[in-house]
């Protein structure tokens, strides 16, 4: 098994031969170890699956009836002839880098992940390794995400600023880590905050498990928009202008995405905002990420993958893009989140 | 800036039109002169002298935010605007801006002079100095081209609530060949009898397309066709001895129409002709394809081979201005009858020619010749009612297109490529095949025509459905049909396939249809042996 690489790319997903597992495999394998719950990693008909403590409720909630373990962040656990762990890649709560280690040689699978600290999120830790898997969702210079103190004040501007008019502010973004993100940011002091119903069963899910969140109104179809002036509502992408929507009256809408740094895209989704915040790590992100590991070898997966790994071949590193399903940050696509 | 910048944002931001006619209502009530004057100017395309090349640019963003030009490039691609580009590689502005949107004009027109060196200094100190939109809005002021969502028309609306003078004079004074370093905000918007320069044109009527057929027209007796032509809209002015041609884009045109010069010996001072551009050598019956026009319209200047090989006239179908009075109030009827007796007596070698109305008593018989619009290298037909006025912007009622179908056919999507700016996470650049045997013939590309929701589902497709990537590009399985129209079909040796369509677009994502009933190349001969 000396010539076997200790984490191949194959067609099920990453495998790793010497423990007989998967990382985030995109078709039904026996054994899936799960770097976080978005759809894209964490997918249905896995006979086993371990993942963090801390992500296991989302993905039970998600996914149903599942065979699933827990883990502890830094517990090392042998699987076959490996030694496994995870540790916080501070994307959504409870999300994982993977790190596995054969013979001495150490790879870690990163999942998706960025570097700041979201305040809720559990913060990345850097692990050394031989091989780093990355993503580069945003990985070109032209995404630099700003502080998240100012983003929240533009953000509670917008909103304090639609409360003044009578209208409703909605803001689209994912149910899992993005919505929770922003209610972190959110000033209550504006005014009621209400939820789309996806956005709150994750709340709940992660309220159960000890996440402290503020205070929130589920929008179902009992509630009454009149009741509630100067709302913000939080809702997924899609449900922006449905006839959900509507029935709140005069509105404005904005997304919360990292896309929002072009302005092409920002036109394109026609909000009447748009707010710069992802849970992927922009430009600086990834390179202080990848030179932390000290690995020399740098597996770049979904996103700007080619031009990335270009700029890590020139550099210094020895990269190489690997096929994937991972849909990183989407848009257009509620379900990968 | 900040004053211009909040403007920019509050119109790029909305997708509402009274709340950008609003704002823009609002600046040009109040904001200094030079600045309101500059804030026309620069939302109708005009700009400063470019002080410094878009090379140099490039260059010198690239190296401040630390990155190889290789990168800033692919970049720029992705992004799809250089202005914007460059705002966002580089790094945070760290002081503040304290200059107005014409003293910032005003000290790029004074650098303009200046070495390389100083230049550069003053570029990347204002870099330092403005951040976000202000920075955006400075390098725009260098590259030109500020799409905001802003046409004339709300221009003109904006215009007319801040100085209450009316919508359709406003849109007049606009028109031509005017400069902020030339002209004054009152004399181009407030003054009485504003001196009126030789070149400048009439605002274009535009027409819409009809949408069921003519019949709901009404009495044919009030209406006047003719063939809509497939070259390109112009407005010919002969005042003061000259000759001006003007694009619909409003853009001057006529140092790339010499031949057009002669027209003076035909036609009185004070003439403004409506019509169409055509290449049509004098002893052909019909005008030659857009192909033979393309040649001459990306030449600023022509050679006499090609000015002997592709001869431009002026199909006239409108006049807009005769001895030196505005007709645009006559009705059509009558202006088209000056317009007949002006043109009677041209001989063949004039550079205008009158485009004929057609005969027709009932919709029937109209939609007849319409069907035979492909013979006379027309798009279809022109409708304008008798008696209407000539208008100024795209308006309802008086003028319709009445074009012919497209001409189409089912193809297989066999590469796909990824859009930039407005699309820049989006695979929209698709590459379409027909059948020859069992291999794929690669005949054309197509970017347009899916709505924003099926071009979110076919890039999802494409990432799953990826053989292999060449660069920027994409072989997907061959999987999907779609149906293409498109106006023209031409030999070409340019293209692989031997084929160029004119205006290839997706008309229907054929979801219904198995790739293997997607057309073939011998249905494409075919069309090439009918239309070609």
């Amino acid at each position: 098994m000396s010539n076997q690489p200790v984490l191949s790319f194959t067609e099920n997903g990453i495998y790793c031969a010497a423990g007989d597992f998967y990382i985030d495999p995109w078709r039904p394998v026996d054994r899936a170890l799960i770097t976080h719950g978005h759809s894209d990693h964490a997918r249905w008909g896995m006979g086993r699956y371990l993942a963090t403590h801390a992500a296991l409720p989302v993905m039970r909630h998600r996914l149903g009836d599942i065979t699933a373990e827990g883990i502890a962040y830094g517990e090392t656990r042998r699987i076959g002839g490996t030694d496994v762990s995870f540790h916080p890649a501070g994307h959504v709560p409870g999300s994982a880098q993977i790190r596995v280690e054969v013979d001495g040689e150490i790879w870690v699978a990163s999942g998706d992940y960025k570097v700041v600290d979201d305040g809720l999120s559990e913060p990345f830790n850097p692990i050394k390794c031989h091989h780093f898997i990355t993503e580069s969702t945003f990985g070109l210079p032209v995404f630099h995400w700003a502080d998240q103190a100012s983003i929240a004040a533009e953000i509670n501007d917008w909103w304090a600023d639609c409360a003044a008019q009578g209208k409703t502010a909605f803001l689209g973004a994912y149910a899992l880590g993005k919505a929770q993100r922003l209610l972190t940011m959110l000033d209550p002091d504006i005014g009621p905050i209400l939820t789309h119903t996806a956005t709150e069963n994750t709340n709940q899910a992660m309220r159960d498990q000890g996440i402290s969140l503020p205070d929130t109104i589920i929008a179902n179809a009992d509630l009454k928009p009149k009741d509630h002036p100067g709302a913000i509502v939080l809702a997924p992408p899609s449900a922006l202008g449905s006839a959900w929507s509507k029935k709140f009256g005069p509105q404005e809408t904005a997304f919360a995405s990292g896309w929002m740094a072009i302005r092409g895209v920002r036109r394109r989704r026609a909000g009447d905002r748009g707010f710069v915040i992802s849970d992927h790590a922009d430009w600086d992100g990834l390179l202080s990420a990848i030179k932390e590991t000290e690995a020399e070898n740098i597996y770049v997966t979904h996103g700007y993958t080619d031009i990335f790994s270009r700029y890590l071949n020139i550099n210094g590193w020895n990269a190489q893009v690997v096929p994937t399903q991972f849909e990183g940050e989407s848009l257009d696509k509620d379900a990968s989140e | 800036m900040k004053r211009f910048a909040q403007l920019f944002n509050t119109i790029d931001q909305s997708t509402k039109t009274n709340v950008k006619v609003a704002a823009l209502a609002a600046y040009f009530q109040d904001a200094p002169d030079t600045d309101r004057l500059w804030t026309i100017a620069l939302f109708s395309g005009r700009r400063p002298k470019r002080a410094v090349t878009t090379t140099k640019l490039r260059e010198w963003a690239a190296e401040r935010a630390n990155i190889p030009l290789w990168l800033f490039e692919e970049s720029y691609s992705i992004v799809g605007d250089l202005a914007e580009t460059i705002s966002l590689v580089l790094p945070p502005n760290s002081s503040q801006d304290t200059r107005t949107l014409s003293e910032w004009i005003a000290a790029l027109r004074e650098v303009y002079t200046q070495d390389e060196e100083t230049r550069k200094a003053f570029v990347l100190s204002a870099w330092k100095q403005l951040g976000g939109t202000e920075r955006f809005i400075f390098n725009k002021l260098i590259t030109g081209g500020f799409r905001v969502g802003i046409s004339q028309k709300l221009m003109t609306r904006a215009l007319a609530r801040a100085t209450q003078k009316p919508e359709a004079e406003l849109a007049h004074r606009l028109m031509g060949n005017w400069h902020p370093d030339d002209t004054t905000w009152h004399a181009l918007v407030i003054a009485e009898d504003a001196s009126v320069d030789a070149s400048r044109p009439y605002p274009f009527y535009l027409a819409y397309g009809l949408e069921d057929t003519a019949h709901a027209l009404g009495d044919t007796a009030d209406w006047r066709a003719e063939w809509k032509w497939d070259g390109i809209r112009g407005q010919l002015i002969l005042r003061d001895g000259q000759y001006f041609v003007w694009s619909r884009g409003e853009e001057l045109m006529t140092d790339r129409f010499p031949e057009l010069a002669r027209a003076v010996d035909y036609l009185p001072d004070g003439t403004v002709l409506d019509g169409e551009l055509l290449v049509w050598p004098s002893d052909q019956p019909n005008p030659s394809s857009f192909n033979a026009l393309q040649s001459r319209i990306g030449r600023k200047t022509v050679p006499k081979k090609l000015l002997s090989e592709a001869p431009v006239v002026l199909h006239a179908y409108d006049l807009l201005e005769w001895q030196g009075q505005d007709m645009r109030d006559t009705p059509f009827a009558a202006r088209r009858a000056l317009l007949e007796n002006a043109c009677v007596n041209l001989p063949p070698e004039a550079p205008v020619r009158l485009s004929p109305q057609l005969d027709f008593t009932t919709w029937d018989d109209l939609a007849a010749i319409r069907a035979n619009a492909r013979a006379a290298q027309a798009e279809g037909l022109m409708l304008k009612r008798a008696d209407s006025p000539y208008l100024s912007g795209r308006k309802k009622g008086d003028w319709w297109k009445w074009k012919l179908d497209p001409l189409t056919i089912d193809a297989v999507m066999i590469y796909a490529q990824s859009g930039s700016g407005r699309r820049a996470n989006l695979f929209t650049d698709f590459t379409f095949a027909v059948w020859n045997g069992n291999d794929l013939v690669p005949f054309t590309k197509a970017y347009s025509g899916l709505t924003d929701a099926e071009f979110r589902q076919i890039t999802a497709w494409v990432r799953k459905n990826t053989l292999e990537k060449f660069g920027p590009v994409r072989k997907v399985t061959p999987h999907h049909v779609f149906e293409i129209a498109f106006e023209g079909i031409q030999r070409s040796t340019r293209h692989k396939s031997g084929v160029a369509l004119r205006f290839p677009r997706m008309l229907r994502w054929r979801q219904d249809k198995p790739l293997q009933e997607a057309n073939t190349l011998a249905d494409l001969e075919e069309l090439l042996r009918i239309y070609g």
